[in-house]
């Protein structure tokens, strides 16, 4: 039936396994999306290698928003920063496993956005990130 | 019922599609915007077949048919709101710009620092923003009606705050999102009273309810074609008589001056002073055949059928648990019904429905200071029309309880 409410993204949506927020953290930061207020925080530790070691979401908002996020940093641990940045949409969305039409997109690039934001160490979280 | 929504909906083509193979189309977004009737469309199609022209300057046959089918348009919409003469009716593209040009050409002439503009707290950004906007050019300060829990206007503030003077109230008929139909008439002669004047965001009430301009005694009031029947791209901003002949122009332009020199002009008559270039014609074409259907059903037999229908909706709607809808009574809103289901986020509710078919709009409905004053970032919402049927609000019902299911 819903292709978009696959079993994971509900089940991600409702036991969320990398929600939470670290303290201390080497890289945060958050955005949100205006329209329906859709709020993600991401905090990295990076270890002497470059390497997210540990990571950890935040957030309120749609299924998909906070499902894309929990999938998304769970997806990074292990991976160097320099990895971190060149993740696309695509790749994103082949974690999700489905197609999005233009508003759902931007529920599920949010998390994206934001954790390259942060791990670029730019000032504000531009759409230009995820495209 | 109180309208034959079966026979009204066979006028529909929209009706005829499926969704998806198999997937008939619940729509419950006419308050967004509303489906098209057979005869406005055809008005529109005859119009670019056989009268296509330039209005108002012609003199050849078809800008002759052109310019008459336009103004036949603006004579009908003035009837339907009855308003005392068709110049008083000005097409714009939209409510929005509409109350725009009001808060532009009346705003920056009549307004000064330390002025008061009172608006209420549910508007919609289109009667906001602007405000805001003359506010900052001219120093003006703002101040609002707050609304009640039970989404209502707080007349009592609002009697207090009129005793500050301001200069102009502005404030919507029906709130796009709770629904509350506001005691326009009552808050208008009290803003008289206290040497106000008043500009009435009807977006939502004209396309819904029986609307006199002069009963009423706005001095403004804004409204846009597609909410009811008609094409996007008109609107109308209503104005009395004296205050659009004391208002600069908006826009300049061809058809807003009488004569143009090299460094001058003299602004045209009203209604045209304020109409620049190449207006919507053929979607005023369309309008006039919206207010047609609207008047051949009546007005009243509109709103008793949408009375009807809200009742019914928050009826079954209160019946789920974990669905709090807001605003109040059936009594005393038009045919919306914005609403949280616990535990789901209402692009969830929304995108979980499509997949049934069943159209309905989820975020802040450019409400967002409303939603921000109920604690909530974004409602789902489901909002009725002329076509809309009890059967439908059933499928909304049924729709919601999978929703539930699938997140359980």
């Amino acid at each position: 039936m819903e292709d978009l409410y696959r079993e994971i993204i509900i089940d991600r949506y409702k036991n969320p396994q990398y929600r939470g927020h670290l303290d201390p953290h080497d890289i945060s930061f958050e955005d949100d999306n205006p329209l329906c207020g859709d709020h993600i925080e991401v905090t990295l530790r990076v270890d002497a290698e470059g390497r997210v070691s540990e990571a950890r979401f935040d957030g309120k908002g749609c299924a998909i928003s906070q499902a894309s996020a929990d999938l998304l940093i769970e997806s990074i641990i292990g991976k160097s920063l320099e990895e971190v940045k060149k993740m696309t949409k695509q790749d994103l969305l082949d974690l999700l496993g489905i197609e999005l039409g233009p508003v759902r997109l931007k529920c599920a690039l949010l998390s994206l956005k934001v954790l390259k934001a942060g791990v670029y160490g730019l000032g504000e979280a531009s759409d230009e990130l995820v495209e | 019922m109180t309208l034959d929504t079966l026979r009204i909906r066979q006028d529909f083509p929209i009706f005829e599609r499926q969704v998806r193979p198999g997937v008939p189309l619940v729509y419950l977004d006419s308050t967004a915007t509303t489906q098209k009737p057979q005869s406005v469309l055809r008005a529109m199609d005859e119009f670019y077949r056989r009268s296509n022209a330039n209005i108002h300057r012609g003199v050849h046959t078809l800008a002759e048919e052109a310019t008459a089918l336009y103004e036949a348009a603006r004579q009908k919409v003035a009837a339907f709101i009855h308003a005392a003469d068709a110049r008083q009716v000005i097409f714009t593209r939209n409510a929005s710009e509409a109350i725009n040009l009001a808060a532009y050409a009346w705003g920056r002439a009549h307004l000064k620092a330390g002025d008061l503009i009172l608006l209420t707290e549910m508007e919609h950004h289109s009667n906001l923003v602007p405000w805001q906007m003359l506010a900052a050019a001219t120093g003006a300060s703002l101040d609002f009606v707050p609304v009640t829990d039970d989404g209502l206007l707080d007349l009592d503030a609002y009697r207090s705050l009129l005793t500050r003077q301001p200069r102009l109230v502005a404030f919507t008929h029906m709130s796009n999102v709770l629904g509350t139909i506001n005691p326009a008439a009552e808050m208008i002669r009290l803003a008289h009273a206290a040497g106000a004047r008043t500009l009435v965001d009807a977006a939502q009430s004209v396309p819904h309810l029986p609307v006199d301009v002069q009963a009423l005694d706005a001095d403004f009031l804004a409204f846009s074609a597609h909410k009811m029947l008609g094409p996007t791209g008109i609107g109308v901003l209503y104005g009395k008589r004296d205050l659009l002949e004391s208002m600069p122009p908006f826009l300049g332009g061809g058809d807003m001056i009488k004569t143009v020199h090299l460094r001058d002009f003299v602004p045209n008559e009203l209604p045209h002073k304020f109409e620049a270039g190449t207006p919507a014609i053929a979607e005023a074409v369309g309008f006039g055949a919206a207010v047609d259907y609207l008047s051949a059903l009546g007005m009243d037999a509109v709103a008793a059928h949408e009375r009807e229908i809200i009742a019914y909706a928050l009826e079954r709607l209160e019946e789920i648990r974990g669905v709090r809808v807001f605003g109040p009574p059936a009594e005393q809103r038009g045919g919306v019904a914005s609403f949280t289901l616990e535990g789901v986020h209402p692009h969830d509710v929304a995108q979980i429905l499509d997949t049934f078919g069943i159209a309905v709009r989820a975020g802040h409905h450019c409400a967002q200071p409303l939603h921000e004053k109920f604690g909530i970032p974004a409602t789902t919402r489901a909002s009725f029309y002329v076509y809309s049927t009890k059967e439908e609000v059933d499928q909304l019902v049924e729709g919601l309880y999978r929703v539930k299911k699938i997140f359980g």
